[in-house]
């Protein structure tokens, strides 16, 4: 044995197989149900809007990376990730420059700008999105009628189920679906109109079952974050007073489960320390229900999302973990 | 079954390449090469001249101050120098150097059958004169640890055979091949320490160990042999005072505040030769293991043996050996030098293949995902000491309870992104007070 070649180095030697690419590659995986659901409700729109948003992240994270003189990350996978949730948040009917810029301002602008990976504040896929509503509010909110036969040019639009409750009523939503039932079946199915990703409730599921299954991500968010608009569309959501709103439906339509499991767990902008990830949920369920009911929008999860990011690092230290041995966790 | 409740991982234990390997005895080596500083505080002074002759078992380091421990020729032979060899930590210090002149004479010494109706003072005397230190790494002196000040009051002692380094089995054949040994050596440490109760703790992936120590224990009542949760870091005094009494070492403090006094397998089996025999510590287990020595074993090792040696008693190394670590691979240190001998609180030598080990000299940002929160058994946020200590923020990171990390490393194992964590964590601690 020559000694020289001993490889000298510190504590732990070992380490565990998770590593960032790992992480963001499996949690892209998981969403291909999901994605899969919106190319067969809208059509090959879908999948070109989601390629654009892809294009768009990985070619702004090359540029400022390359402008910056940094190293090329792309194969970490997580500008595929940003590319791929802002796809499956944009309506199918989008024009192809929308995808394109919203990327670049959730890559370039949100993420490197800040500093790169896992020095943003806010969730890329998230700002992209909002400045794209903003800017573009009518296309950003033009939805195609889902058909399940591949119908290549649809050019039928409707309105969102939250977009039918907010306007016309929990009445006019179930003549346009039939009953409740078939009402609640279609939402789960995916079959309704929306973004081409958040749809269906049973894919994102799946996907988020197996994040959860290989512990990418913890059920704390996710359930305080749906319990807490559970909760309030049920107080505050029916219109014969309180107690009577549906929360089923505030469940599974809109960018709800999508939100809960893959947006408000994404590591970076959210709290670290348990506690402070029931807390963040709770703010984000607060937030979106507080805007579907009150204010303009429809639907509420994506700035509820956004507003809650901006208390992530407030909330780790203010609900630091409890210390082995401290006689009281310091505030 | 028990464990502590915050954080811990689950690294591949890798303990089925030696657990079944009886302990051998290794060869004395033709030289000997004892450090005068084995454990933590003041070095030994030197008691013996170049030139001069000794035997096994003589005193050739004096302690000085309380905090110390005597040490012991662990051969017989002619002292050849007294000179700065690596210790397996990486620091130079002093040695003294003893070529073997292959008569194996051993200084005598007086048995004593009755030792258990011998007075705690006069064990501890014992106890000290054989220079015994805590054998699971630390080197702490045990006389330290028996002597608590009057106003700690202590009720339990516990041994520690968790053993929740993977590789490592010493610990693990210790108990299975001198369990009576173990158990006589708890018997001293509550006699030493007035107690009545006695606990022996053993993580679960030594089943075999747990029945055999119960076996032994089983005719008194007041020994109680606990099986803990395999789960790194189990061994950690800390957590293992957690996982069998369910008492908290308050921050800062030491076993000792909470009434407890925990020792190692190896050390209780010292503590009963020393006692009975009044033999030094002059040899230990050590497991040579890992996935790149040819036939890994446990080897019983005269102290001041070098690394190279024991190899070689393996079989040598594979081609592929890229590391050798003395200690775990969790909080074991790398050595660099195949001289460094083998010192008291070498628990053993684990040689790696390339494929086994991390490379953390290239790492990426913190992504915050929460696993080293996760992983903390101390409930620490490991994530904002490593971003402080990289930013240089050292004063913040005090904020966030640096000094409460014993450097364990589960955090540095579970991160994603390769950061060198705990290392981040040692250099903020040496840049800031306490």
């Amino acid at each position: 044995m020559e000694q020289d070649k001993l490889i000298i180095s510190v504590s732990p030697h070992i380490g565990s197989e998770e590593s960032v690419p790992r992480i963001m590659w499996t949690v892209s995986a998981s969403l291909l149900p999901a994605l899969a659901m919106g190319i067969y409700y809208f059509g090959p729109k879908a999948l070109v809007v989601t390629a654009l948003c892809l294009i768009g992240s990985l070619a702004s994270e090359w540029f400022v990376q390359k402008m910056a003189g940094k190293e090329i990350t792309l194969s970490d996978g997580s500008a595929f990730l940003t590319g791929i949730l802002l796809g499956m948040n944009m309506p199918s009917t989008v024009p192809f420059y929308i995808p394109i810029v919203s990327a670049f301002v959730a890559v370039a602008i949100t993420k490197q700008l800040f500093g790169g990976l896992g020095y943003n504040i806010f969730n890329p896929a998230l700002v992209g999105r909002a400045f794209a509503l903003i800017t573009w509010t009518r296309s950003m909110t033009t939805w195609a009628v889902p058909d399940a036969a591949f119908a290549a040019v649809n050019a039928k639009t409707t309105a969102t189920p939250l977009g039918i409750l907010k306007e016309e009523g929990m009445g006019k939503l179930l003549e346009v679906f039939g009953d409740k039932l078939s009402l609640y079946k279609e939402l789960i199915i995916g079959h309704r109109a929306g973004s081409l990703g958040e749809t269906s409730m049973i894919a994102i599921l799946i996907g988020a079952a197996f994040l959860v299954y290989r512990r990418y991500i913890s059920l704390r968010i996710p359930l305080s974050f749906l319990a807490t608009v559970a909760v309030g569309a049920w107080i505050f959501g029916g219109k014969g007073g309180l107690f009577t709103g549906d929360p089923i439906v505030h469940l599974f339509s809109g960018g709800l489960m999508l939100g809960a499991f893959y947006m408000a767990t994404d590591y970076v902008t959210c709290p670290t320390v348990r506690s402070g990830q029931i807390v963040f949920g709770i703010g984000c369920g607060f937030l979106t229900i507080l805007i579907r009911l009150k204010a303009g929008y429809p639907e509420g999860v994506m700035f509820a999302i956004l507003i809650m990011n901006c208390f992530a690092p407030l909330i780790d230290r203010s609900f630091r973990t409890h210390v082995f041995g401290a006689k009281k966790a310091k505030k | 079954m028990e464990t502590f409740t915050l954080g811990g991982i689950h690294p591949p234990e890798h303990k089925e390449l030696a657990c079944n390997a009886a302990i051998e005895s290794c060869k004395p080596p033709q030289r000997a090469v004892i450090p005068l500083s084995q454990h933590i505080g003041a070095p030994c002074k030197a008691l013996v001249e170049v030139g001069q002759r000794v035997v096994a078992g003589q005193l050739i380091g004096n302690p000085e101050g309380f905090v110390s421990a005597p040490v012991h020729a662990s051969i017989a032979g002619k002292v050849t120098g007294i000179e700065a060899f690596p210790s397996p930590m990486g620091r130079m210090v002093p040695c003294i150097v003893i070529e073997n002149d292959k008569t194996d004479e051993w200084a005598v010494f007086e048995e004593d059958p009755g030792y258990i109706e011998r007075t705690a003072d006069e064990l501890k005397g014992r106890i000290k004169a054989a220079g015994i230190v805590g054998m699971g790494g630390a080197t702490f002196p045990t006389i330290v640890k028996l002597s608590p000040p009057k106003e700690k009051k202590i009720d339990a002692v516990i041994i520690n055979g968790a053993e929740c380094e993977p590789f490592l089995t010493s610990d693990h054949r210790v108990m299975l091949e001198s369990p009576k040994e173990v158990i006589e050596g708890l018997k001293i440490l509550m006699k030493v320490l007035g107690l009545e109760k006695g606990y022996i703790g053993i993580e679960e992936n030594k089943k075999d160990a747990i029945i055999k120590m119960r076996e032994i224990a089983s005719g008194d009542r007041n020994i109680e042999v606990h099986s803990l949760v395999t789960k790194y870091p189990q061994g950690a005094e800390k957590m293992l005072i957690k996982s069998i009494l369910n008492r908290e070492v308050p921050a800062g403090g030491l076993p000792m505040d909470v009434g407890v006094v925990v020792q190692n397998v190896g050390t209780a089996f010292a503590i009963y030769e020393a006692c009975k025999f009044g033999k030094p510590l002059v040899e230990r287990v050590v497991s040579v293991t890992g996935s790149a020595v040819v036939s890994p074993k446990n080897l019983s090792v005269r102290i001041g043996t070098s690394v190279s040696q024991m190899i070689e008693q393996c079989g040598g190394l594979k081609g592929g050996a890229v590391k050798v670590i003395s200690g775990g691979p969790m909080m074991g240190f790398a050595i660099y030098d195949l001289d460094t001998p083998v010192t008291k609180g070498t628990s053993g030598i684990v040689a790696m293949e390339d494929k086994d080990i991390v490379h953390r000299t290239k790492f990426n940002n913190c992504i915050r995902c929460g696993r080293c929160v996760e992983a903390c058994p101390m409930g620490l946020m490991p994530l904002m000491l490593s971003v402080y200590s990289e930013k240089g923020m050292y004063a913040d990171a005090k904020d966030y309870h640096l000094f409460d990390c014993f450097e364990c490393g589960s955090c540095t194992y579970v991160c994603p992104s390769k950061r060198p964590i705990v290392q981040q964590i040692r250099l903020a601690k040496t840049m800031v007070k306490p």
